[in-house]
């Protein structure tokens, strides 16, 4: 029997405003604990919470760029739990009433594409950081505590839950980095795994390929990177298959990521039932987003990823993989069509971006595009080193291809005439080798010339200085 | 103590729209721990807070919207500029414990 494996996301982003999202304490990475930390973020009694304007802006915009619907009216609830990163024992967070849903994300493939639904995405705030030290001897001096840092205590946190519409691990790597990608080129998150300013936590079943049953599912945590993820849900689908073909039954269970990268049971695993009891948040008054505000931010939406990655294909005649490391960031995406519309052969473009101009690191939005593109025009009739060293200088302020192309280049036979000679003279062995029939060893020479000039000189005029010599 | 000394309390008290154990699952939930007297107290007010809240589902209130909040208002927010923060040594001040600049807490 063949198996689908059904996948959903829900993934949290931290959005980078300048304040939290209910007090205008200043939001930083990195700092000592507890230096960025007021009445409010650390709940004291008796403060009010004010939202952030602009994370309800951006939580809008990042809904408009998933296709969601903006509701009308939208309103915070309170999540109840007591943990003590959570001082209030109240998460403020959003309920039956979000500010996005009903969206959808297009992630192209090399076969088909998936259309995944977006459930919804609100808004809340994070929790604080706990740093758990000592305890493992369980001995009275190593007594194991909790540290807690508030500074991260109420960053707004944008909470987007998919449909179960991922039907492969892959599948859900690109879903990722796709949101990623949207999210950082909407400019409201640096969306970073290492930060966590990304979070998501996965949720698996399978089911006999054709069906559109659900079965049970497990939901994995942890995950600390795309490529994890991608192994994980593998090994998990994996796993459920393996117990179905056994005759079994799967079990609902929380599944987590440890470093060694290995699916395991929390050690608590019999968790109580959480029964959060949500209420409207008495403190806060419903949003309605003004109509003009959602057209206004609908209209600085840019093109999507995905819907950019298909048009490249289309309109550059690409390959799926090119099109989709090309559009790895935006720059790099804004770059390669600067540079096919100032004449380069698409394809062409996209191999140096790939490969060579990759290779140099130099930061594609740096990059005049004219002045690269001659560059890349040029590749065939400079030598290697000369390209190579232009791509490398092409993100320097005022670059000039020209230094690196024709001027300045020896083209005269006068002046290269000599060099050739010295060349052939100190490689007779060769040169009779060559004449005998070796014809590959061309190139040998004019290495060797180009070596002379310093990389100098015009490859084409060596060539055939070279083969007039040689044949002679 | 044991309930048997409050079986007639008891009895009636939890006849009525909240069990003893729904008092205790909430208690529960609010790290709160209830004596047995306690949660019969606790119960009974609680039974007289839903009842009074009940009223209201005498009434037909179809085509009525859930009021998320007393005030008609909307959009109450506040620009995204920073203001001060609390220094390290206020924010402290009222930890029963503390490390480093961190407050310390038994392990979670």
């Amino acid at each position: 029997m063949s198996w689908q494996p059904v996948i959903g996301l829900e993934i949290h982003i931290h959005l980078k405003t300048r304040t939290k999202m209910f007090c205008r304490c200043e939001l930083a990475y990195g700092l000592d604990a507890n230096t960025r930390t007021c009445p409010i973020c650390l709940g004291h009694p008796g403060t009010l919470p004010v939202p952030n304007a602009r994370a309800i802006e951006w939580t809008i915009k990042l809904g408009l760029a998933l296709g969601c619907e903006i509701a009308d009216r939208a309103i915070f609830h309170r999540k109840n739990y007591f943990y003590p990163d959570l001082p209030k024992g109240y998460q403020i967070s959003q309920y039956d009433e979000p500010l996005c849903r009903h969206g959808r994300l297009l992630v192209p493939g090399p076969e088909v594409d998936a259309e995944v639904g977006i459930v919804r995405a609100h808004l809340e705030e994070d929790a604080a950081k706990n740093v758990h030290v000592g305890g493992a001897a369980g001995r009275i001096h190593g007594a194991g505590r909790t540290l807690v840092d508030f500074n991260r205590g109420g960053t707004p946190l944008v909470e987007i839950v998919t449909r179960p519409d991922l039907h492969s691990a892959d599948e859900a790597r690109r879903f990722l980095q796709l949101l990623r990608q949207t999210v950082v080129e909407l400019g409201i998150s640096d969306a970073e795994m290492e930060k966590g300013s990304l979070r998501f936590d996965v949720n698996v079943s399978v089911r006999p390929a054709g069906s559109d049953e659900l079965r049970t599912r497990t939901e994995l945590k942890n995950m600390n990177s795309f490529a994890f993820a991608a192994r994980g849900i593998q090994r998990e689908v994996d796993r459920q298959i393996g117990i179905y073909e056994a005759g079994g039954e799967v079990e609902q269970e929380t599944l987590h990521f440890d470093p060694d990268h290995e699916l395991a049971p929390p050690l608590r695993s019999k968790e109580e039932a959480q029964d959060y009891r949500y209420f409207p948040e008495p403190d806060l008054v419903p949003l309605a987003p003004p109509r003009q505000l959602v057209e206004r931010l609908r209209k600085e939406i840019p093109e999507p990823p995905g819907a950019r990655i298909r048009r490249f294909e289309s309109q550059y005649g690409l390959r799926f993989y090119d099109a989709e490391v090309l559009n790895g960031s935006v720059a790099l995406a804004e770059l390669y069509e600067r540079v096919v519309s100032a004449g380069v052969d698409a394809k062409a473009a996209s191999n140096v971006l790939m490969n060579e101009f990759a290779r140099t690191g130099v930061e594609p939005g740096a990059v005049d595009a004219v002045e690269l593109a001659k560059v890349i025009e040029a590749r065939a009739r400079i030598p290697r080193d000369r390209f190579n060293e232009a791509l490398a200088g092409s993100g320097d302020p005022g670059f000039d291809a020209e230094r690196y192309l024709g001027d300045g280049l020896v083209v005269e036979t006068s002046e290269l005439e000599p060099l050739v000679e010295r060349v052939l003279a100190a490689n007779e062995k060769e040169v009779a080798a060559y004449r005998a029939g070796k014809r590959g060893l061309l190139g040998f020479f004019v290495g060797q010339v180009m070596r002379e000039t310093g990389g100098n000189a015009d490859a084409r005029v060596v060539n055939e200085l070279l083969r007039t010599k040689l044949d002679a | 103590m044991g309930p048997v000394a409050f079986s007639e309390t008891f009895e009636r008290i939890w006849t009525m729209a909240i069990s003893r154990e729904e008092v205790r699952h909430v208690a529960r939930l609010a790290r709160l721990e209830l004596s047995e007297d306690e949660l019969a107290r606790f119960g009974g007010q609680l039974d007289a807070i839903l009842e009074a809240v009940g009223k209201v589902g005498e009434l037909d209130l179809s085509g009525v919207e859930p009021t998320a909040h007393p005030l008609d208002l909307v959009n109450v927010w506040s620009d995204d500029e920073p203001r001060g923060s609390l220094s390290v040594a206020e924010v402290l001040a009222n930890a029963p414990d503390s490390e480093d600049t961190f407050f310390r807490v038994p392990p979670a």
